[in-house]
């Protein structure tokens, strides 16, 4: 303790508030717990493992084959493809998006990122905006290595290549697909604010709700699971549309983009006036 | 310097605070005392951005804490909560928190060694102890080297020599300009720690005074005298306006005058005195005695006489 101290007025250590931080703040944050490794750990091999395995026992089961199904693998095999890690891989993705946000209540440390940041709409924007792209990337690697996996495993059936037709936007668009979803879910977890009950919501809606509505009678049924935002989103992930779609690729991904925009307008709405 | 104008708080319909206002200034340890659930944190959170005020404002340096850009660089906060992710290590908790502020790396390591974590810092904040939660916390608060700090509890958990080590520190930080604000329900440890006393109880202020103004308000000074000629001494005593009463042939205990005064009147009368020793009043007392009515969760079998249970409030 000393007399002659100086009484400080301000700081004597350099801080400057940036967007650039905050991007760099979150990135720390998702790559030093161990949740982020696993779920992308999670991605990235489970997606080209289970293409090989499921395009294994196609061609394995390819003498035995129906000669219509055979003729809609021919018709279009990136969807094939693509499609057979897919459903496996996609949770993994649902658990990322929400643990972001929902274990920062869980732990308290949402009090610590409000303190350094009592802006709240920019630290919710710069979560996303990290989620999102580091969920791109792992995804677009997962997508294009299950491609050529896929693709060098048919090829004594059936030509893939990624010249074909919708081909590379299918692949392309599988991680667009993967990382809007990340933010839907981070959109989710932001909400609900319990990773429990968001990890649970946002599996069971994507998995099990959104496919259910197509068994819904009549136009209803059809619109209804036309527009509802994963069934949306994932058009972009298919080559070729299926006949009497509603929607076109980059439309479905729009619905999606629209739905998930929504739900982050409210996140950050309940964000700003709730009590941390 | 930190200062709270008419806050009010509800959670549904419990009234969390009430109409409080108070200024805390700088260069000194300012204590911020009430029994638990008496609304010390709330106060805080509110102070501190974390929840909305439903009237009332809580300004820092004339901002409010949502307005600062670099709120680190102001203020640092300290939560009676923890506020860490337990699968993080300590270093990349402080890292992500002085990124968000563009503060750089070195500052990280320096509060580490300050706070005496440098050998944990890579590992996981999981395992740690309460005490160095406490200290992680205080690494956070102190990252931005701040003119300003808000301690909500900072001794909890702490063992003796943690709990020295954060009041030697608290002072250091006072003695430097800063303004240092911590709440604690343990009275006696204010005591030795806070200059300066905002008390409240059920939310509302009830005290806002030097510690040592509030020890004596708290208690009227008593002074013990023993005499052989006690009962001449009482009268005279009485005569001079003193109140009086008589313990037993040879005690008496004597109100609204001090020791000096009695020490004269026995002289001049030639009254022989054995002892003349005012009683202090400890801070636990005062305190007991102006938040009796208003501690929020008494214990069933509490009693309402002097010989009450000499902690503010239950420990939890």
């Amino acid at each position: 303790m000393t007399a002659t101290a100086a009484r400080p007025t301000a700081s004597t250590v350099a801080s400057r508030a940036s967007f650039a931080g905050l991007l760099r703040s979150e990135w720390t944050k998702l790559r030093s717990v161990r949740s982020t490794g696993w779920s992308l750990g999670l991605l990235a091999l489970l997606y080209p493992s289970f293409t090989a395995l499921l395009v294994g026992l196609t061609i394995a089961a390819w003498d035995d084959t129906a000669a219509s199904d055979r003729e809609l693998i021919v018709g279009d095999p990136t969807t094939v493809i693509l499609g057979s890690g897919f459903l496996i891989s996609q949770p993994a993705i649902c658990v990322l998006g929400v643990m972001v946000i929902a274990s920062e209540y869980s732990t308290g440390m949402i009090r610590a990122s409000l303190l350094a940041k009592p802006r709240r709409l920019s630290m919710l924007a710069a979560k996303g905006m990290v989620l999102s792209l580091v969920v791109l990337a792992v995804s677009l690697v997962a997508a294009f290595v299950s491609f050529f996996i896929g693709a060098a495993m048919l090829s004594e059936r059936v030509e893939a290549s990624l010249g074909d037709p919708g081909a590379l936007r299918a692949v392309v668009g599988t991680g667009l697909y993967l990382a809007m979803l990340s933010l839907f879910s981070l959109a989710i977890g932001a909400i609900v604010r319990r990773t429990a009950a968001g990890i649970t919501g946002v599996i069971m809606f994507v998995l099990v709700l959104a496919p259910l509505v197509q068994l819904l009678p009549g136009k209803f049924g059809e619109y209804a699971h036309a527009y509802l935002p994963t069934e949306a989103g994932i058009l972009i992930g298919q080559a070729t549309q299926q006949e009497g779609s509603l929607l076109t690729p980059w439309q479905g991904f729009g619905v999606f983009g629209l739905w998930t925009a929504a739900l982050l307008a409210l996140a950050a709405f309940l964000l700003n006036r709730r009590d941390a | 310097m930190i200062e709270a104008k008419n806050l009010t708080k509800r959670y549904g319909d419990k009234v969390a605070v009430r109409d409080l206002s108070f200024t805390v200034g700088p260069g000194r340890v300012t204590g911020f005392l009430g029994p638990n659930g008496a609304g010390k944190s709330t106060t805080m959170r509110l102070l501190l951005g974390l929840d909305h005020p439903d009237r009332g404002t809580a300004t820092i340096d004339g901002k409010r804490y949502r307005e600062l850009t670099t709120p680190l660089a102001t203020v640092g906060a300290l939560l009676e909560a923890k506020a860490v992710h337990p699968g993080r290590t300590a270093y990349n908790h402080l890292l992500c928190l002085a990124q968000s502020q563009g503060i750089g790396k070195k500052r990280v390591s320096e509060v580490l060694d300050l706070v005496g974590l440098r050998e944990v810092a890579h590992k996981r904040t999981g395992g740690f102890s309460l005490g160095m939660g406490q200290r992680l916390g205080l690494a956070a608060a102190l990252l931005g080297d701040p003119a300003v700090l808000v301690l909500d509890e900072p001794v909890n958990g702490l063992d003796p020599e943690g709990i020295l080590w954060v009041r030697t520190f608290m002072r250091q930080l006072a003695a430097e300009g800063r303004t240092v604000f911590v709440s604690s329900h343990l009275m006696n440890e204010m005591a030795v720690t806070a200059e300066h006393l905002i008390i409240i109880g059920r939310g509302s202020l009830i005290a806002d005074c030097p510690t040592q103004e509030f020890i004596e308000r708290g208690k009227k000074q008593t002074v013990l005298v023993r005499s052989p000629n006690a009962e001449e001494l009482a009268e005279a005593i009485t005569r001079a306006g003193g109140t009086v009463t008589r313990n037993d042939d040879n005690e008496l205990s004597v109100e609204e005058m001090d020791a000096t005064r009695i020490g004269e009147i026995a002289s001049a009368g030639g009254h022989v005195l054995h002892e003349v020793v005012p009683q202090r009043g400890t801070l636990e007392e005062a305190f007991m005695a102006l938040t009796r009515e208003s501690v929020e969760y008494a214990g069933t079998g509490a009693t309402q006489d002097a010989d009450a249970p000499k902690s503010g409030g239950e420990a939890r």
